[in-house]
């Protein structure tokens, strides 16, 4: 398999002086779920938002290193952070639906990348919801308010709302970590088949998920990445004592 | 002692506390509500089609106030023409687009400084920039100038507010989904954000068309025999033919002045029950 992303050397400092990131290199397999765990103030979530440059919203005092997406540096001052974020979509942890139909919340995206027909909008709304395993739920209520939906609902219409953008690379950040067990069932549900089709990041809420989930697993401390291996390797026979610990919930 | 006192009764001492609190509250209501009653009934009986819809006759002691009332609503249009953009403009940009640095704090300073100017010397300003120095003379267009001036704080203050409430998360995820920030603005935040916006707008246009002193030396005119024809030509207007036929006239019929003062308190509170409603409907329908 081919390295979708190749991070090299990545360290970043907040303005407010905390480290976030120290020295962290890894390359992200495509068509596979790869999954950050650790405990919180690891950097992972920072490390996603490095990946569609959400970081430029935050104040940053330094960065360092290289990300390669297909092998373009998309650090770079003259990546077109637009399409980027069209190709690398994000799921958050708080699922917030935009103040629109549900309908609208997937097409929003689109219409502003181009896509004014309403037959090809029509069948991305279709084709993600269905992809997002909501389909059934809201196919005669596209109209509505999505606000109206259940908190696992929304997360699955906002994970709708990136896949109908038809990205490369999905990136979750603790996308369960406010739902049901059973929604949650059925976003990780929704993950293995995406990932037929999609470079899928996902920050975990728990261990238990990151083991569910993973195909790769990267574990992150303090900024560093301590360990990285294939997840099956990484869930029975982590290398690390500090990986090991953590795993059996001696700390964290 | 006391605190004893106090310990052992202290159901009373809150009923007390509650009661006072209570009747602070109604003494504020109670002076509006008087206004509103006492000018309405003083009023009611100068009110007729002709006193509407005429000209003023006789010195201003019989017939209409319809340029005045005309005036008013051209004045206030006006205001909202320059004043509207401009505020929202920079509320936008003091909310969205500037960081917290010095600069935008003396920006912040200034409007806030801008609110507690007396009127009469916004007036006095419009007299010079508006009125002499731009030569627009004594105009609608000077005083609703200067009316916009005077209205600017309000309207960048509240829509600011408005803003900002609209939260956070929109901004991130609409950015996330590949929109640019003036998209996310335009398609969302605004939209979020303009019923409280026009709220705003309201409440400053209502303070504008009340307002005598800043349109004393730049647009109002004592009499006029016909409407202004151009944005060039002075006006008559409510609250300063109230002011006029309150202490310029002599042997003025009472009830012309309480009649004035109830049309002009008709058009502001209107404006004011349609910023409410207004507001009360974003509200209902809010999604979020």
């Amino acid at each position: 398999m081919v390295d979708k992303i190749t991070i090299e050397n990545l360290s970043l400092q907040y303005a407010d002086g905390t480290e976030s990131l120290r020295d962290v290199s890894m390359g992200i397999r495509q068509n596979a779920v790869t999954v950050l765990f650790g405990p919180a103030g690891g950097g992972k979530s920072t490390l996603l938002r490095c990946l569609n440059r959400l970081n430029d919203l935050t104040e940053i005092k330094a960065s360092q290193g290289r990300i390669l997406i297909d092998g373009e540096n998309i650090l770079d001052l003259k990546t077109d952070v637009i399409a980027l974020r069209r190709k690398v979509g994000m799921v958050f942890a708080r699922p917030v639906t935009l103040p629109m139909s549900i309908r609208e919340n997937l097409t929003y995206a689109l219409e502003l990348a181009g896509i004014k027909r309403k037959s090809k909008l029509d069948e991305a709304v279709e084709r993600s919801l269905k992809l997002a395993a909501i389909w059934d739920e809201v196919k005669d209520r596209l109209d509505e308010p999505a606000i109206a939906l259940s908190g696992g609902q929304q997360q699955r219409v906002c994970l709708a709302r990136v896949i109908a953008l038809q990205p490369e690379i999905i990136l979750l950040d603790e996308p369960t970590s406010g739902l049901d067990p059973i929604s949650t069932g059925k976003v990780e549900a929704a993950l293995q088949e995406l990932k037929k089709e999609y470079t899928i990041i996902l920050v975990p809420h728990s261990v238990q998920q990151a083991a569910r989930a993973a195909d790769y697993a990267a574990f992150f401390l303090t900024g560093e990445l301590i360990e990285y291996s294939e997840g099956k390797e990484m869930f029975t026979a982590p290398k690390q004592k500090k990986t090991e610990d953590y795993i059996m919930g001696r700390f964290g | 002692m006391v605190t004893r006192f106090l310990a052992r009764h202290r159901y009373t001492v809150q009923r007390i506390g509650f009661a006072v609190i209570t009747l602070t509250a109604i003494f504020t209501v109670l002076p509006i509500i008087g206004t509103i009653i006492y000018i309405f009934v003083k009023g009611i009986s100068a009110i007729s089609v002709e006193f509407l819809t005429g000209f003023p006759s006789n010195g201003m002691r019989e017939g209409g106030i319809y340029p005045a009332i005309v005036g008013t609503f051209y004045l206030t249009i006006g205001t909202a023409i320059f004043s509207v953009p401009l505020g929202i403009a920079a509320a936008v940009y003091l909310s969205e687009y500037a960081s917290n640095n010095k600069w935008t704090r003396l920006i912040r300073l200034a409007i806030v400084n801008l609110a507690g100017i007396p009127s009469v010397v916004y007036g006095l300003f419009g007299l010079g920039l508006f009125v002499l120095f731009l030569q627009f003379g004594t105009s609608i267009l000077a005083a609703a100038l200067t009316l916009s001036i005077m209205t600017l704080p309000v309207v960048i203050s509240t829509a600011e507010e408005a803003l900002r409430a609209v939260p956070q998360p929109f901004r991130t995820v609409s950015i996330s989904l590949g929109a640019t920030r003036w998209q996310t603005i335009r398609r969302i935040v605004l939209k979020e954000a303009l019923p409280g916006i026009l709220t705003g707008v309201i409440l400053g246009l209502e303070r504008a068309a009340g307002e005598t002193a800043p349109i004393l030396f730049t647009g109002a005119a004592f009499f006029l025999p016909q409407l202004p024809q151009s944005p060039f030509d002075a006006t008559m207007a409510l609250p300063y033919h109230l002011f006029v036929i309150s202490t310029q006239v002599p042997e003025m019929p009472i009830q012309i002045q309480y009649g004035t003062a109830l049309v002009l308190l008709v058009f502001v509170l209107t404006m004011n029950i349609i910023a409410t409603v207004i507001r009360s409907r974003a509200r209902a329908k809010r999604q979020w």
